[in-house]
């Protein structure tokens, strides 16, 4: 391999933190060391809550990082600068106006002649297909054709490096597969004086499909924990076995993580409150086991053919697997999830089964349930305010984490009639209902 | 309260020398009302244009500011709750001393009483939307790098636009009561009358002209008409396009004159032009020179700049405080205290028996309008134009039938108060049970909910958020209307309800500047109160538990 191209936007030692109300502050993202290099698509994969928004909005000079240098062509980024683009998630048009006139408004600040932004706007409506669309509104439009105006604005004032947030997330599958074709087009044919693109996604083939470089990013904080290199020619095809390769790699990373903060929260002193329980509905839990135990799979099935048979994205399938694991119903290995004898009784029980194993399980397998049901127990009345396990919660875990695992856990103790809430006493309580 | 010390003060050291009399004569010919109309309507938009500057820069100030924002938002809040006409008299004395001896003061002081009567709701919507610009437009503007100048006209003022316009038109619809109100005003020595509808019915109250009176609502009727369709309707419709969601609307307000403007060649060509004036001012970037860096840097700097504002504001604060009590202290005992509690014990009372009385009758009419919608389309513009209709010219007709039949004034002028603002509870409701998804009924219908459950579980809740929404506006209105409709007068007649409206027109009459700003306070404290303890919890529940989206 050659030496690494020259840098164009440079993190050092990238750290930031949120002030949290509660006084504690939240890191986002820790020691981030990376470069966005001339000539590539560099991919940022990982789950929901792992700070990459929150990476590419530093890297945009939208957010100060807490400590830490991004150096955009050798000097230090102070802002949003020129020669830098942002694509986001939501499109972010102005509704009031036209595609035209929103094209034009990423020129606002360049201060050029009346008849130039006119020219510019229209060269950009050209390049990305959206001719004949100049006087629409953007709620005329769909979905593929918003996030197009997103991109020609983005484009029109000759971005150097193009920060893209899940551009292709709250499009439809074969809506995001055709912007997403017509994008690398655009790239690999153009002479644009585009040099490199970040890309936002927890979509892992997209970014197999897209990118010369992952990087993989864990949760809480968000840290680098691999970089993958794709070395494939374009176009890619996503059934090759050199394709499929690189997503059982990104699968078995991500599996391992999971598998590691599992373990590490249960090594720890505390008795296991310290385990973040993934938000997964018992739907999805019987959903999942159901699918496993089916004849197809016969109790073994492999992270990626799960997730495109079901059509999960990483955020969706990973945490109903992680509460699978957790209660004791598979087995998470490498990027496979195997039933245990428990999961397939309950894959084929009927509802009173089901809840009885469930029952057993969380009282085994998840220290905060087994706390709350014997703290419940102990109680004279049988019922102990919402805030009391919070404030609990929250001496092991971050506030949103700690919210979303009561809501889970509540949520699988409700089906199985170990205890349950009242949402407008705000409190628990033993037994059903 | 300190401010209206600091006004009280002044306009009693301004009261001595002046006493002035502008009084044109006013013809009861029915040919003087169109040109009467058009100077009511004149001062009505230029109160309207005042408010929209106001808008743009106090809320812009709010919204930008911390330290403006603790002083400002409260301060709006107070504002609002004021009864305009009860301070009427001292703008008017402020105004005429600015401008003695010609009418400009008088109109200033009409312009600006409707203007306060416009300005706080919108300015209030304004830095509501201001607020609330949503992360990702926030963030697509930061990263253009526009300026704060680019950014305010691109972004900000068309967020805020839809609300805006909203607020417009309910400004408007008060509007025409204040303005009526205050073309024809005594206070004290000092007498003015302003060419306009009001003060033509005024005229025609003292000469009993029950014709002439009629002919002024036939005037004001068209009027209102005229301002909707030439105004209104094709603003409405002009700003739709504004709306942030995302979805195509179902129904798109429509405007025929807009139509003609668009169909038209010169009315584009006119367009253009002024179109790319506004553009270029809009995306000029014109960036203000901000505070050196360095001095930003320093953490010093803005504790102490904290430590000085809030000291000030907490100092002028102290002042007029201290300097309300010395005001009050000299000329009013505890007497006029309890005098002027107990009327508005009174009125109090009447507001809420008139809430509780346009309630029971509107309500289920605004439900069965709303659930039939051919009907709701005929009836809802007749009650927007009902309550944008200035009820005050409807009190003769009400005071010649209570003369006549000999009735109690106490009781029977108590209905008044609540003639024109009724009706912002049944266009709410309208609304609200248009509103009402079809889903939620024929679940109802399904499992055969009728009669005291279906009202109870089913529509009232559904309706609920409107109709808090219309009864606030109900109210507010109401306490405002009770100062021209406690007392009231036909001729040399005169009929007194009593109450805290007739408490303070009484004394705005006799020019008693302590006891007009007693009155003010005594009714701004029992609306503060109200909104407090009860219109804000009851629309936060609304907000909880009964919202449907």
């Amino acid at each position: 391999m050659d030496a690494p191209p020259n840098p164009i936007i440079d993190f050092h030692q990238i750290c930031h933190t949120f002030e949290k109300s509660s006084g504690e502050p939240l890191v986002v993202l820790a020691d981030i060391d990376s470069a966005l290099r001339d000539g590539e698509i560099l991919g940022l994969l990982g789950r929901s809550g792992s700070g990459k928004s929150t990476f590419l909005r530093i890297a945009a000079g939208l957010i100060k990082p807490t400590s830490g240098e991004v150096l955009y062509r050798g000097a230090p980024l102070a802002g949003p600068s020129e020669g830098i683009s942002v694509v986001f998630q939501t499109f972010a048009l102005y509704p009031w106006l036209t595609v035209l006139e929103n094209v034009e408004a990423g020129l606002d600040a360049l201060r050029l002649p009346r008849a130039e932004i006119r020219r510019r706007a229209q060269a950009a409506i050209d390049l990305i297909g959206l001719d004949g669309f100049q006087s629409a509104y953007p709620r005329e439009l769909s979905g593929g054709m918003r996030q197009r105006v997103g991109f020609a604005r983005a484009m029109v004032a000759d971005p150097v490096a193009l920060l893209m947030d899940e551009p292709f997330s709250a499009l439809d599958v074969l809506t995001a597969e055709t912007l997403r074709t017509d994008f690398l087009d655009l790239w690999i044919g153009h002479s644009l004086p585009l040099k490199t693109v970040l890309l936002v996604t927890h979509n892992i083939e997209e970014a197999v499909l897209l990118c010369d470089r992952i990087l993989i990013l864990s949760s809480n904080p968000g840290r680098i924990c691999a970089e993958i290199p794709v070395l494939l020619a374009h176009p890619r095809d996503r059934i090759s076995p050199e394709f499929r390769a690189i997503v059982d790699e990104i699968y078995s990373t991500l599996t391992l993580r999971s598998l590691e903060s599992i373990a590490a929260s249960h090594g720890q002193p505390h008795g296991g409150l310290a385990l973040a329980l993934p938000r997964a509905s018992v739907n999805q839990i019987s959903g999942l086991l159901e699918t496993v135990a089916a004849p197809s799979y016969a109790g073994h099935a492999e992270l990626p053919n799960l997730a495109r048979t079901l059509t999960l994205e990483v955020d969706d399938l990973f945490p109903i697997a992680e509460a699978l694991h957790i209660l004791g119903f598979a087995e998470l290995t490498g990027r496979s999830l195997k039933l245990t004898a428990a999961g397939r009784v309950f894959a084929q029980g009927a509802t009173e089964d089901r809840k009885r194993l469930l029952r057993e399980h969380l009282l085994r397998f998840v220290p905060l349930a087994s706390h709350i049901h014997r703290v419940l127990a102990e109680r004279e009345e049988h019922w102990a305010p919402h805030l009391r396990f919070k404030a609990e919660l929250e001496d092991h875990l971050v506030a949103r984490d700690a919210e979303r695992t009561l809501g889970a856990v509540i949520g699988w103790a409700r089906y199985a009639e170990l205890f349950g809430y009242d949402a407008r006493l705000r409190r628990l309580k033993l037994g059903a209902g | 309260m300190g401010i209206f010390g600091l006004i009280g003060t002044a306009g009693h050291q301004l009261t001595g020398p002046w006493s002035a009399a502008l009084r044109p004569a006013i013809s009861l010919s029915p040919a003087a009302l169109p040109l009467y109309s058009l100077r009511t309507t004149a001062r009505m938009l230029l109160a309207m244009v005042a408010s929209l500057i106001f808008t743009l820069t106090y809320a812009t100030l709010a919204a930008k500011n911390r330290r403006a924002e603790t002083v400002l938002i409260p301060l709006l809040d107070v504002l609002q709750s004021v009864p305009i006409l009860g301070y009427l008299s001292f703008t008017v004395v402020f105004f005429i001393a600015l401008f003695p001896g010609t009418v400009l003061g008088a109109e200033l002081a009409a312009i600006f009483a409707i203007f306060t009567s416009q300005a706080w709701n919108m300015a209030f919507s304004f830095y509501q939307s201001l607020k609330t610009i949503p992360h990702d437009l926030d963030e697509a503007n930061r990263s253009f790098r526009a300026s704060g100048w680019q950014r305010f006209w691109r972004l900000e003022v068309p967020f805020a636009m839809p609300g805006l316009i909203w607020n417009m038109m309910m400004s408007m619809s008060g509007g025409w009561f204040f303005v009526v109100a205050s073309e024809a005003v005594s206070v004290g020595d000092i007498q003015y009358t302003l060419p306009g509808v009001g003060s033509y019915v005024a005229r025609a109250i003292q000469d009993r002209d029950l014709a002439a009176v009629g002919w002024a609502i036939i005037a004001m009727t068209i009027t209102i008409v005229i301002y909707d369709q030439l105004l209104f309707r094709p603003m409405v419709a002009w700003a739709d396009k504004f709306r942030f969601e995302q979805t195509a609307a179902s129904k798109v307000p429509r405007s025929w004159l807009l139509d003609l403007f668009r169909g038209s060649k010169l009315m584009q060509f006119a367009g253009r032009v002024i179109g790319a004036v506004l553009h270029g001012t809009a995306t000029a970037r014109l960036q203000l020179p901000l505070m050196p860096a360095a001095l930003r840097r320093m953490p010093l700097v803005p504790r102490l700049a904290d430590v000085a504002w809030y000291g000030s504001v907490l100092a002028l604060l102290g002042y007029c405080v201290i300097d309300l009590v010395r005001f009050a202290g000299h000329t009013l005992s505890w007497h006029d205290a309890a005098e002027a509690s107990f009327n508005g014990a009174l009125t109090l009372l009447r507001v809420a028996v008139l809430i509780v009385v346009a309630t029971l009758v509107w309500v289920p009419i605004g439900v069965l309008v709303g659930l039939r919608p051919r009907l709701a389309e005929k009836v809802q513009p007749i009650a927007q134009f009902l309550a944008a209709f200035p009820a005050n010219l409807l009190f003769p007709l009400a005071v010649i039938l209570i003369v006549h039949y000999n009735l109690r004034p106490t009781i029977w002028l108590s209905p008044l108060m609540i003639l024109g603002t009724q009706w912002y509870i049944l266009f709410n409701v309208i609304a609200g049970a248009s509103a009402f998804p079809n889903d939620f009924r024929e679940a109802a219908a399904s499992f055969r909910i009728r009669r005291l459950r279906w009202w109870r579980d089913i529509m009232l809740p559904g309706i609920f958020p409107y109709y808090v929404t219309g009864a606030i506006t109900a109210s507010g209105g109401a306490w405002n209307a009770s100062i021209v409709s406690e007392a009231v007068s036909w001729g040399p007649t005169k009929l007194d309800g009593m109450g805290l409206g007739a408490y303070i027109a009484r004394m705005t009459e006799a020019g008693d500047y302590p006891r007009i700003a007693l009155g003010i306070a005594v009714m701004s404290l029992l609306v503060i109160s109200i909104n407090r303890l009860l219109w804000r919890p009851l629309y936060q529940f609304a907000e909880h538990r009964t919202r449907l989206d």
